[in-house]
């Protein structure tokens, strides 16, 4: 960190920081970046992006390849943007750890400003989608109902009603959403990680992505009301049928058995 | 084959009714039912005393769970939400409701059968069974009675009043066949068409608006209706049924099938969202493998291949809706689908 | 003159009343029938009672339901007080249920009740009709009640599909429409029956109101009478027991219906409803506004139908896609065969009774349960079905057991391909062995005795263990059981060598007794000689 700061103060700074900034805030990408920022937040941009890169090279560039042009191992992430790194890394599916139908979430590796780094290295390889900020996924007033029949139409297909998850073909999965943090849910419509579509503002816009995610926590988070009692994995028949067969017919048959048992005879004395 | 004929590979004759011996050499003999043993309650007044008790106190708590049932019912308000381990979020006037309706049911139950079980009287007791089948001679008298009836009818004899009556009753449910006609209306053409027409746009499922082919991204899914069709319309569900529309883009390299490509608009393919097997609505897009799976019986298709079926149980691809791109710059319909979408039937063809 | 009089008036209140149905109904008569008619206890004799008393449950709960159910398609927007679906169109019946589930006090508890209970219903069902499977309680003269108990079952899981059909919700609305998707692959008439049935084009607007009709009255009116002829048939027959000292074929050995089974029996019906009210009010069933009113154009993943109808989805989920388009009509078997398949599965069960007595050619009344060991090839024949029946249900959820196994959805419907024409048959061979065994260790222990775990060291240094010789009771309960021999054909050439007509079902008929009852297929009961002969020699063991 010493060595970076003495760096900042290089009269060539000036030059790189702009340098950098440009092809990261190319193309697309600045249509989607908040206009009016400062120019000492693009020397931190800069720097995170020397920093990105380093951990780029020993945590994913195996895969992904030196510059993120992809490798067989692992596709290229020119263009995929800040957020889809926000999202692989900060839900720990990043980097993986062995190949397979689908890479699962895990223990999350990196810190938040490691995350931040790597998200700025990619996102200057190509421009894509950046991190969203809190207003953009806070769901709070948003239409829960509405967000319930967009999850309906767009999600529920794979994810299950209330977002329990399910299966895809050969081995992929659509994962559980339960507890999944607003920011994540946030970056997986816009980016579309692995071979989850994308659902970019240009189809469904950001008050929509909020409903969606505010029907979400109303319906599969740890304070959602299940009126009927214990919700049996939000599963459906299969998990009632089981519970029906164990508990049900299970407790009754227990209770045949008392029934029809005869009743203990007095012992000889 | 009569009884006779395989008499040989039954077993020997039956047992003989309880208690008998049959010879006093058999090892194997029925030795009869054991002597009734008492259970505590016969012999012991304090322990028949005990149950009396345990009886009484479950009939008891029955009632003590009615009252709070009836209590619960007029406490909990409808919507009160409670959190109770290990159940989670529950209504608390369900959960107080069930629980005390089951203790009050289970525990008339149980009292009545520990009544039973302990203090009325467990002597096993047999009872003789009889032949199902009539004695002979019983047989013979209805057999006698029915040939008269049948004889004094003349029903064999006045074959003219036999048939016509035999053809009066054959026809008569025709009537109650033919009321069922107007159960519904005949399918003419109907599953051949769907509300897509020549220059009706695609309107977003998600924004009701139309949509432009910049808005759809490669790897993105969108799902589409046709103009004109809204939500509160009355025939919305049975319109929807049909024309449900899946869009996806995939860069045009990457499609494999030359009449897709065709039918597409800069990579953009709109294919039925209603799977040709059983009419799910299919959508589970893949969107590094374009295949598109079905949530209830697993067809999966692949959408850069003319939707053709790679697994599961449906039988034919989807039907690709062709599109193109209007004065205004928005995406449109070039037509119907041209094949049935959703299941087959026999007029398929 | 006053005698009488006298008498009646100085009899109790009861007796008089008694006397006034008597007069009119017959009631002492009947009473003298059945009033101390005998049960005999077993557990597994409990199963039908669990299936009437949830049945009746059923009916009560419905009763309740319908006063407040609306069975029509018409939409409204819903303004109810559950959050999440504010706002959103629906039919009225979907409205309704909410207005059930949310606002109605108590409400949710009885449809959560009601539709327990019919999980318990089907079930309760499918376990007794595999109990009186395996004991052999089919056989003459139980065939009709064989059937009646049957239809029953077919009728329930139809009676539940319409059931579940009525919320008008996104998962019943899928099934629904798989169903209509079914009709359709049925040749030449399909499209026709499926417009009729739905008014139209699906969903149209009549479905709800037609099941609602069939699911309250037709199916359960029908269900009903079977089920009360059903009764009078068990206590025309008498039940069934297991053999034991004192139990033959032609007693019935147990306690009388009053008091016993009067309190055994009303109190059993208290402790089901029971049971299943404490389920309801801590389970969750079929909550509807967690999956949202029916769409056409929306689904969930894990679509499935109840668990009784979850052997279709298998057959239908595993079969590959075979289509035939000729002379412009298509013949969609990937959905007619598994619709075939479905009644056939159910029909291998329900016609076994008969074929077995076909093979047997015994006329007789059987009144003794079998132990299922001493029927290894009926018993490994319902094992087998069993397994086939396990196999579609694994099929039919194979999308659950790939998310939550770690496995592929492709590979185990593969393996459900596979398995449904294999693994009845492993079943079948591994049951008849296992019933072999146990055969083996009856007629063992009848001879040599209960090994008792007293190891005993004799005068020479061997060590032996203690066999305890069976009393009578239990030596003639394991030796209670008949043998049939194998049925044969005989010379197919007379004394005088001229050709006796031998026809092919006679044949096949005396392959399969040999098969049944041939050498290797059942151990012979020991005899009374091996049993002297053992035990005279003592000292022995």
């Amino acid at each position: 960190m010493k060595k970076l700061s003495a760096r900042r103060r290089h009269p060539l700074a000036a030059v790189v920081v702009l340098l950098l900034a440009l092809a990261a805030t190319g193309g697309l990408y600045a249509a989607f970046a908040p206009a009016g920022k400062a120019q000492a937040d693009e020397t931190a941009q800069s720097l995170a992006i020397d920093e990105g890169k380093k951990l780029y090279s020993v945590g994913c560039a195996s895969c992904h390849g030196t510059g993120g042009q992809g490798t067989s191992d692992g596709p290229s992430l020119v263009g995929v943007g800040a957020a889809a790194v926000d999202f692989q890394v900060g839900t720990g599916r990043m980097p993986a750890q062995q190949p397979g139908a689908q890479v699962p979430k895990k223990k999350v590796i990196y810190s938040q400003s490691e995350i931040d780094q790597l998200a700025a290295y990619v996102a200057s390889l190509g421009a894509g989608p950046s991190v969203p900020n809190e207003s953009q996924y806070n769901p709070s007033g948003a239409d829960i109902a509405k967000g319930g029949e967009l999850f309906r139409t767009n999600c529920a297909q794979c994810h299950n009603f209330t977002g329990e998850g399910g299966a895809l073909t050969n081995g992929k999965f659509a994962p559980s959403l339960e507890d999944v943090d607003p920011k994540h849910i946030y970056e997986a419509m816009q980016t579309g990680p692995q071979n989850m579509p994308s659902f970019p503002d240009t189809t469904m816009p950001q008050k929509q992505k909020q409903d969606i995610i505010a029907y979400l926590h109303a319906v599969n988070s740890d304070q959602s009301a299940s009126p009927g009692g214990l919700k049996l994995g939000g599963l459906g028949p299969v998990s009632e049928g089981l519970f029906g067969w164990i508990f049900g017919l299970g407790a009754l048959i227990a209770v045949a058995i008392w029934v029809a048992a005869h009743t203990a005879k007095a012992k000889k004395s | 084959m009569s009884s006779q004929e395989n008499s040989e590979s039954l077993p020997e004759a039956q047992a003989p009714a309880h208690g008998a011996v049959e010879h006093a050499g058999d090892p194997f003999a029925d030795p009869g039912l054991p002597a009734h043993k008492p259970r505590i309650q016969d012999i012991d007044e304090r322990a028949a005393k005990r149950s009396e008790r345990a009886v009484a106190f479950l009939f008891f708590l029955s009632m003590v769970a009615t009252v709070g049932f009836i209590a619960s019912y007029v406490i909990f308000p409808v919507d009160k939400i409670v959190f109770i381990f290990p159940f989670g979020h529950v209504s608390i006037l369900n959960f107080a409701l069930g629980l005390t309706l089951g203790v009050a049911l289970f525990c008339i139950g149980a009292g009545a059968v520990h009544w039973a079980r302990t203090l009325m009287s467990d002597v096993e007791m047999p009872a003789e069974r009889h032949e199902i089948a009539a004695p002979p001679e019983v047989k013979a008298q209805v057999l006698a009675d029915f040939k008269q009836g049948a004889a004094e009818s003349g029903f064999g004899r006045r074959k003219l009043i036999r048939n016509t009556m035999f053809g009066a009753l054959a026809m008569v449910p025709l009537s109650g066949v033919v009321l069922l006609r107007d159960l519904g209306t005949l399918p003419e053409k109907k599953l051949r068409h769907t509300m897509w027409s020549k220059g009706k746009a695609l309107i977003n499922m998600n924004t009701n608006e139309p949509l432009r082919p910049e808005d759809l991204l490669v790897g993105s899914l969108t799902f589409a209706k046709p103009e004109g069709l809204e939500e509160d319309a009355e025939d919305f569900q049975t319109q929807i049924a049909k024309a449900a529309l899946m869009l996806v883009r995939i860069k045009p390299e990457d499609i494999k099938d030359k009449r897709e490509l065709e039918w597409s608009h800069q990579g953009i393919v709109a294919y039925s969202k209603i799977c040709t097997h059983v009419g799910c609505p299919i959508s589970l897009y893949e969107q590094q493998t374009h295949h598109v799976l079905c949530p209830c019986h697993q067809s999966t298709f692949d959408l850069s291949d003319g939707a053709r079926v790679i697994f599961g149980p449906a039988g034919h691809a989807l039907p690709q809706l062709r599109i193109g791109v209007n004065d205004e710059g928005y995406l449109e319909a070039l037509g119907d689908f041209d094949e049935p979408v959703g299941p087959a039937f026999w007029e398929r063809g | 003159m006053s005698t009488t009089t006298d008498a009646r008036r100085e009899a109790p209140a009861g007796e008089r009343i008694a006397d006034w149905a008597d007069g009119r109904l017959g009631i002492y008569s009947l009473a003298k029938a059945n009033m101390r008619k005998i049960f005999p206890d077993h557990w597994s004799f409990m199963l039908g009672e669990i299936c009437m008393y949830s049945f009746i449950i059923i009916i009560l709960t419905g009763v309740y339901l319908t006063l407040f159910f609306h069975p029509s398609m018409n939409e409204v927007v819903y303004d109810g007080s559950y959050v999440p679906l504010q706002g959103m169109h629906m039919s009225e019946a979907f409205n309704s249920t909410m207005h059930i589930s949310f606002d109605v006090r108590g409400g949710l508890l009885i449809r959560q009740i009601h539709h327990w209970a019919a999980l318990v219903f089907l079930a309760g069902m499918f376990v007794h009709m595999m109990r009186v499977f395996f004991t052999g309680a089919f056989r003459k003269p139980r065939e009709v009640n064989w059937l009646f108990g049957f239809l029953l079952f077919v009728l329930g899981m139809f009676t539940g599909f319409t059931g579940y059909s009525l919320p008008d919700d996104l998962l019943s609305g899928t099934g629904v429409r798989f169903m209509e998707g079914a009709i359709l692959s049925v040749p030449v008439v399909g499209t026709y029956l499926s417009f009729f049935l739905f008014g139209g084009e699906f969903p149209g607007g009549d479905f709800v109101a037609r099941f609602y009709s069939v699911h309250i009255l037709l199916l359960p009116g029908i269900m009903l009478g079977l089920m009360v002829a059903h009764l009078i048939l068990v206590f025309y027959h008498k039940h069934t027991q297991f053999a034991g000292p004192g139990r033959t074929n032609k007693n019935v050995v147990g306690m009388p219906l009053l008091p016993v089974y009067m309190a055994k029996a009303g109190g059993f019906f208290f402790l089901v409803f029971g049971v299943i009210a404490v389920i309801a009010a801590i389970a969750s069933i079929n909550p509807i506004w967690a999956i949202g009113p029916y769409r056409p154009d929306q689904v969930s993943t894990g679509a499935q139908p109840d668990w009784y109808m979850g052997f279709s989805e298998g057959l239908i989920r595993v079969m590959p896609g075979w289509e035939i388009n000729l002379w412009g009509h298509t013949l969609v078997l990937g959905v007619f065969i598994p619709l075939i398949i479905f009644p056939s599965v159910l029909a291998a069960i329900a016609v076994y009774p008969f074929i077995e007595s076909w093979v047997t050619g015994d006329k007789r009344e059987h009144h003794i349960a079998d132990r299922p060991r001493n029927a290894p090839t009926r018993t490994a024949f319902g094992v087998a079905w069993i397994t086939w029946y396990m196999v579609l249900l694994i099929g039919g959820g194979n999308d659950l057991w790939a998310t939550h196994f770690h496995l592929s959805i492709n590979v185990i419907t593969w393996f459900v391909r596979i398995a449904f024409f294999v693994a009845p048959v492993l079943a079948f061979i591994a049951t008849k062995r296992i019933c072999l065994g146990l055969q083996r260790r009856d007629a063992e222990k009848v001879l040599h005795g209960r090994e008792s775990g007293i190891i005993k060291r004799l005068p020479h240094g061997e060590f032996i263990e203690i066999h305890e010789p069976l009393d009578a009771g239990a030596r003639y309960k394991l030796t209670a059981h008949e043998q049939y021999k194998p049925a044969e054909i005989g010379p197919e050439v007379d004394e005088n060598g001229v050709a006796r007509k031998v026809s092919r079902t006679q044949k096949l008929r005396a392959k399969l007794s040999k098969g049944y009852y041939g050498e290797g297929n059942q151990i012979p009961k020991p005899t009374a000689e091996e049993y002297e002969e053992i035990t005279s020699g003592h000292g022995h063991h």
